[in-house]
């Protein structure tokens, strides 16, 4: 018997602890606001947690996880699942063994996040089911019910967050029992597993098989739920958004979707057929309405200006009352900034003086982009500054190209450059490119989390490590140096050169985050202690910042 | 529908607005009431504007405090008081580092918790409900100096209620 204990979690602490109670083999991913956590707090709490390189490779390792009848816990933020989307499509038709649960953390009004796409299409597109939670108790139950469903049905689960489930926090009554622990074994099932067009095609309509029995399912599941009002006004909603809808208007019935993919749509015409008017409310994308629209169910939804940022008590009461009006401006805050001694200030200073086309990434350093340096001029998603820089030394003037500059961090590079700087070797500019590698020693934006090239593991552990400068010069790139990017004379006067040259280059710019720069000294101090027990300097001088330069 | 109290503490990033949020939704916790908290981090680490929304109550809803419902507002950094002001409501009560006066803190890291001092006088929570939200929230090696810090705010937060119940009725 389990004691419940009640604790003031945020939605991400709940999933970690609801994945340590049901018995997740393995939880893996990629950081990235808002999901970050989930992985961090399932580590401190005991679990086995890692950092893969991308969200891609992550959710592969988590296929495997549950091919081989464990239990995979795979969290990204929203755009993450664009990266292993190619693996999501495919996985929901070879199904698995045991459970894999994708947590997608959507980021509406994006406060940390280039794009607010909505990933509830993703399920539909992939055709995984999905439950939304609306408040960190639910996100530690949907956790258990999302890798049951998995486990049951043997196809990928998408667990769908928003920024306000992540990062609230509630109380979370902790009381469940442990799923029941499974033996891990793999077992031989070519047809099933091996995604060739032959085996493809008969998987396709087992999903949808699936799919149909789920859908069975979610009308009687206890994760949508409906409570009764004066008989007016019913509304449908999922999410936080069931929260803002509750305090809105306590007076009308409520209809709350936990599983929102596949829609148990019996249950809803049942519900807008007992209410006078039936309103959708959602965040994002008109992702519900549409679909009951398109079922024939007579529902009203908000007005497209709320397609745009979060919802709020405020705004689901505009909805309601169909008012499309301009909103209030939103109070206009402090926009962020790069640190006051981040060491890449100097880099966006040379780069603005020299009147470098800068072709950007994401990252902290994207604030380069900002007054007063002003020196970055396009950045779309994770990887692209590489393949768009050379994109336009392709295309512009000789003279206007060989000012084009691609400028990537070290844990964006390990994500998705690598593939980019495979690109510059193959296909060369006339010109040649300059790619700047910001090496500070860690995934600054998203709280300084360890990746490959930092050579620890999530929990600051030391192990394997990609040293980028080798791995470049390794894929073909004749000019590779490591600079200290706090020398500006230096640093200015190698730049230039290398532009100059017409040849393509490869600057590692390596100075520690200052705001990591402390922990990531108590790490290798550490490490030193433990594979030197008799003194002596630790073998791994890969953090030197001392230039080097290869003919 | 039940009453419940709406915070907002705002500030810049560095200040502690996160972990003032932290400490005083764990007190709500603590006092035995319901109570939900959220924020926005992420980019606003870098210095850029932070706010926190904690309600609390027999029964809190959605986490997000109303823009113009705050019954107070905390704010930690003086510049970002008025692109804040909107959020509090027309009776609700602002409290800033001014409110401190003269009084120099012995670290100035404290002032977020030294803010949640002036703000607890107006709050219903036992002395006891504060010192488990520290016990679960601050590290010891910072505990005394964030406690000196509580205490010179419970001071000015008490001089700040007297002069305000004295200029309305």
């Amino acid at each position: 018997m389990t004691k419940v204990k009640r604790q003031l979690l945020s939605g991400d602490e709940a999933i970690a602890l609801a994945a340590l109670r049901a018995g997740v083999t393995l939880g893996t991913g990629y950081p990235g606001t808002p999901s970050t956590e989930i992985l961090e707090t399932y580590a401190r709490l005991g679990g086995r947690a890692q950092w893969a390189p991308n969200e891609k490779v992550a959710l592969e390792v988590g296929a495997g996880v549950a091919f081989a009848r464990g239990r995979a816990l795979v969290t990204m933020k929203h755009v993450g699942l664009n990266v292993a989307a190619d693996v999501l499509f495919t996985v929901a038709y070879s199904g698995v063994s045991g459970a894999l649960v994708i947590v997608s953390a959507d980021d509406p009004g994006m406060s940390s996040s280039q794009n607010e796409q909505d990933n509830r299409r993703y399920a539909v597109a992939a055709g995984v089911p999905m439950v939304e939670p609306a408040d960190s108790q639910e996100a530690y139950d949907f956790t258990f019910a999302a890798l049951e469903m998995s486990e049951r049905w043997g196809v990928p689960v998408l667990l769908r967050l928003t920024t306000r489930v992540c990062h609230a926090k509630s109380i979370v009554a902790d009381g469940r029992a442990p799923l029941p622990a499974v033996a891990p074994r793999f077992e031989r099932n070519i047809p099933e597993r091996v995604m060739i067009p032959a085996h493809a095609r008969p998987a396709h309509r087992r999903l949808r098989q699936k799919l149909a029995e789920i859908a069975t399912w979610a009308e009687t599941a206890p994760l949508n739920r409906r409570t009764a009002g004066d008989g007016r006004l019913g509304i449908v909603t999922s999410g936080v958004a069931v929260m803002h809808a509750r305090e809105a208007a306590p007076q009308a019935a409520l209809l709350q979707l936990g599983v929102t993919h596949p829609l148990p749509l019996q249950l809803i015409r049942d519900f807008a057929a007992s209410v006078q008017e039936c309103v959708v409310l959602e965040e994002g994308d008109p992702y519900l309405e549409e679909a009951l629209r398109a079922a024939g169910i007579a529902v009203r939804g908000k007005p497209a200006g709320y397609r745009f940022g979060e919802l709020n008590v405020a705004r689901t009461r505009r909805i309601l009352a169909a008012d499309a009006s301009p909103e209030p401006a939103p109070a206009r805050g402090k926009p962020p900034q790069l640190c006051p001694g981040c060491p890449y200030r100097t880099v966006f200073t040379v780069l603005r003086r020299l009147e470098c086309i800068v072709s950007g990434d994401i990252g902290c350093y994207t604030l380069g982009a900002l007054p007063p340096f002003e020196a970055m001029d396009f950045q779309t998603c994770m990887g692209a500054s590489i393949g768009m820089g050379l994109g336009l030394r392709h295309t512009l003037p000789a003279d206007e190209a060989r000012r084009v500059v691609s400028v990537i961090g070290d844990s964006t590079f390990m994500h998705s450059g690598l593939t980019g700087v495979a690109e510059m070797v193959y296909n060369p500019p006339a010109t040649g490119h300059v790619l700047l590698i910001l090496d500070n020693g860690t995934t600054a934006m998203t709280g300084q989390q360890e990746h490959p090239a930092t050579g620890r593991t999530l929990n600051h552990e030391p192990t394997g490590r990609v040293a980028i400068e080798a791995v470049v010069r390794a894929m073909g790139v004749p000019q590779v140096d490591v600079v200290d990017p706090m020398k500006e004379a230096e640093f200015e006067a190698l730049l230039r050169e290398r532009l100059a040259s017409g040849r393509l280059a490869v600057i590692v710019a390596r100075r520690s985050c200052i705001l990591a720069a402390g922990a990531i000294r108590a790490y290798e101090k550490a490490a030193a202690a433990r594979s030197q027990p008799l003194g002596g300097c630790p073998a791994d001088a890969a953090t030197t910042t001392t230039g080097e330069t290869e003919g | 529908m039940e009453t419940v109290t709406n915070i907002v503490i705002a500030g810049l990033g560095g200040q502690g607005v996160i972990k003032a949020s932290d400490i005083l939704a764990q007190a709500a916790l603590a006092a035995g009431l319901d109570v939900k908290k959220s924020e926005i981090h992420g980019m606003s680490q870098r210095g850029g504007s932070v706010n926190s929304d904690v309600r609390f109550g027999a029964r809190v809803l959605s986490p997000m405090v109303p823009t113009g419902e705050a019954d107070f507002l905390v704010v930690v950094a003086p510049d970002q008081v008025e692109n804040n002001r909107p959020l509090l409501c027309p009776t609700g009560v602002l409290i800033e580092p001014r409110l401190l006066g003269e009084t120099s803190l012995a670290n100035p890291r404290t002032l977020n918790v030294a803010l949640l001092g002036v703000l607890s006088v107006w709050l219903p929570f036992p002395p006891e409900a504060w010192r488990a939200a520290f016990d679960a929230q601050l590290a010891p090696k910072i505990r005394v100096a964030n406690e000196a810090a509580f205490a010179v705010g419970i001071a000015a937060g008490a001089r700040e209620k007297l002069r305000l119940q004295s200029v309305t009725p």
